[in-house]
């Protein structure tokens, strides 16, 4: 079986201090990673180079067995901070079908199985009633549900997710790591989080991420591993799995 | 005299409404692209360096307006190529090859034995002597925008409103990109004959601005935009005909009129919905 991600001496900078370094990383398909650490501390550059957003100056990185840019079909994507303006003038339902692309025919509109497809990954994410509103008129917490249907219409096998409830509120989080949770049934998701103890609850494994990676099975993780990380003494909330 | 009546005894006021109604399919179509990617400035960095091509069609002896659409894409591409790899200094080249791009023009036409071109319509338009033969060629035009926007519809709709999610899914965004500045440097050619290049901004951005008050999705805003285009034109020439104005001042005066009314209105309107919803609470 190819692994989902393999990461293997990657190093990266932006032209000044490395912010990765030496990462290595083996993501086998049908896993759930979640990716902590603290700001600065190379996550979303990590998630840029999987998606082929950044390419590594050395090492290297397979995603799905192939490179980043080839992977790219068949791997989901839901940013932190969308690129879009909310005023835009666009539907739920739109935006949802943006997720096709890159499948299905290059000229003229959206075909039949398009539109099937943003119905049934609206429905899983549980905005199916939405379809009709303007994106301008949803709360934080729906935007971002919105934004994991368009991340689901393009049928990926390997679902990333960067913060998906920094701006939404602890009940909506946790229904939305139970959704995450049950896609996992079918696709390898890795999902960037802020809060370890908290996805420590619904993840595999935690890669602890501060310019360089170490990963821990969740039930290893205690308080020496949060203060390696973090670098100084950091409250925790001890959990039972 | 009144102008329908009018409309029956001159062929050049019928080829003048004509030539109107070509222009607003164009600046329907293209006019809330411009609008919602927000690349008003580009645009009219593209219009304004058209003189260039005009001046020089005509120092050659070519036609006009093939100069111009020559001039109009070759801008287009040059824009967008700075502002995709040179984004640090955008606003200074962009501002830099507008008024290039006229000087260029200026000085063509100046060196251009015989007597001069009227640089004014250029500049300012004049729709009451758009040639008949313009017609077709703006027909033309006209399909080349509406079927690249019909079979790229969600190619274009993905690159305005989102380019990175775009690129992840495999869309070549620079590509796009290019394109929907070429779309726009031949809709600016279109809008040249009606309103010329000064003006053509505002009959590229104001109908959509327009119909981006009341419609909220890109398709809605175009058939709105091509309608509200269809009416200032016309109602521009009827004004202009009527007092024996400047046609291309005439038509963007009254859109600009409608725009600042619908500004106001559609405040009110919302200021009015919020107050019910209010009471209704």
């Amino acid at each position: 079986m190819t692994a989902a991600i393999d990461i293997q001496d990657l190093n990266f900078s932006y032209g000044g201090p490395r912010v990765l370094q030496d990462i290595r990383l083996e993501v086998p398909e049908g896993e759930f990673l979640g990716v902590v650490g603290p700001n600065a501390g190379g996550k979303s550059t990590l998630l840029k180079l999987i998606l082929g957003l950044l390419a590594p100056q050395s090492g290297r990185l397979r995603v799905l067995g192939r490179s980043p840019l080839v992977a790219r079909a068949e791997v989901g994507y839901v940013p932190q901070y969308p690129a879009f303006r909310r005023d835009f003038p666009i539907t739920v339902e739109q935006v949802v079908l943006t997720g096709r692309l890159g499948r299905g025919r290059l000229l003229g509109g959206w075909t039949r199985a398009d539109r099937a497809a943003a119905r049934q990954a609206m429905a899983e994410a549980e905005v199916a009633a939405l379809g009709a509103r303007r994106i301008e008129t949803l709360s934080g917490g729906q935007l971002q549900r919105v934004l994991m249907a368009r991340a689901l219409a393009g049928a990926p096998r390997l679902l990333i997710l960067d913060e998906p409830t920094a701006n939404i509120d602890m009940r909506a989080e946790t229904d939305i790591f139970d959704l995450l949770k049950s896609f996992n049934r079918r696709m390898t998701i890795v999902v960037v989080s802020h809060d370890v103890a908290f996805v420590s609850k619904y993840v595999h494994r935690v890669a602890c991420l501060n310019r360089t990676l170490m990963c821990h099975r969740t039930e290893d993780i205690d308080g020496q591993a949060i203060q390696d990380l973090y670098g100084t003494d950091v409250r925790m909330v001890a959990h039972r799995h | 005299m009144d102008f329908f009546t009018a409309l029956g005894d001159y062929g050049f006021l019928r080829t003048a409404l004509l030539a109107g109604l070509l222009a607003s399919l164009g600046c329907g179509v293209i006019g809330p692209y411009v609008v919602v990617k927000r690349i008003g400035f580009l645009a009219g960095g593209i219009a304004h360096s058209v003189l260039g091509g005009m001046g020089a069609a005509l120092y050659f002896g070519f036609d006009p307006l093939m100069g111009a659409l020559i001039a109009a894409i070759l801008a287009a591409l040059l824009i967008g190529w700075v502002k995709l790899h040179w984004q640090a200094q955008e606003d200074t080249l962009i501002g830099a090859l507008w008024a290039i791009g006229m000087a260029v023009g200026v000085l063509f036409i100046a060196r251009t034995p015989g007597y001069g071109p009227d640089l004014m319509s250029y500049l300012f338009g004049n729709i009451l002597l758009v040639p008949q033969d313009a017609l077709w060629p703006m027909a033309g035009l006209d399909l080349v925008l509406l079927g690249a926007a019909i079979l790229f519809n969600r190619q274009f709709l993905a690159v305005a409103f989102d380019e990175e999610f775009a690129w992840l899914r495999g869309v070549p965004v620079s590509v796009f990109y290019l394109l929907l500045l070429c779309l726009v440097a031949v809709t600016v050619v279109l809008l040249i004959q009606v309103v010329g290049l000064i003006l053509v901004i505002a009959l590229l951005t104001l109908p959509a601005a327009i119909a981006g008050h009341y419609v909220h999705t890109l398709a809605r805003m175009m058939v709105l935009a091509t309608v509200l285009g269809a009416g200032f034109t016309t109602g521009g020439l009827a004004l202009a005909y009527g007092n024996d104005l400047p046609g291309g001042a005439s038509i963007i005066l009254l859109a600009g009129a409608g725009y600042v009314c619908s500004a106001l209105a559609a405040r009110l309107l919302q200021r009015w919905r919020v107050r019910r919803a209010g009471v209704a609470a």
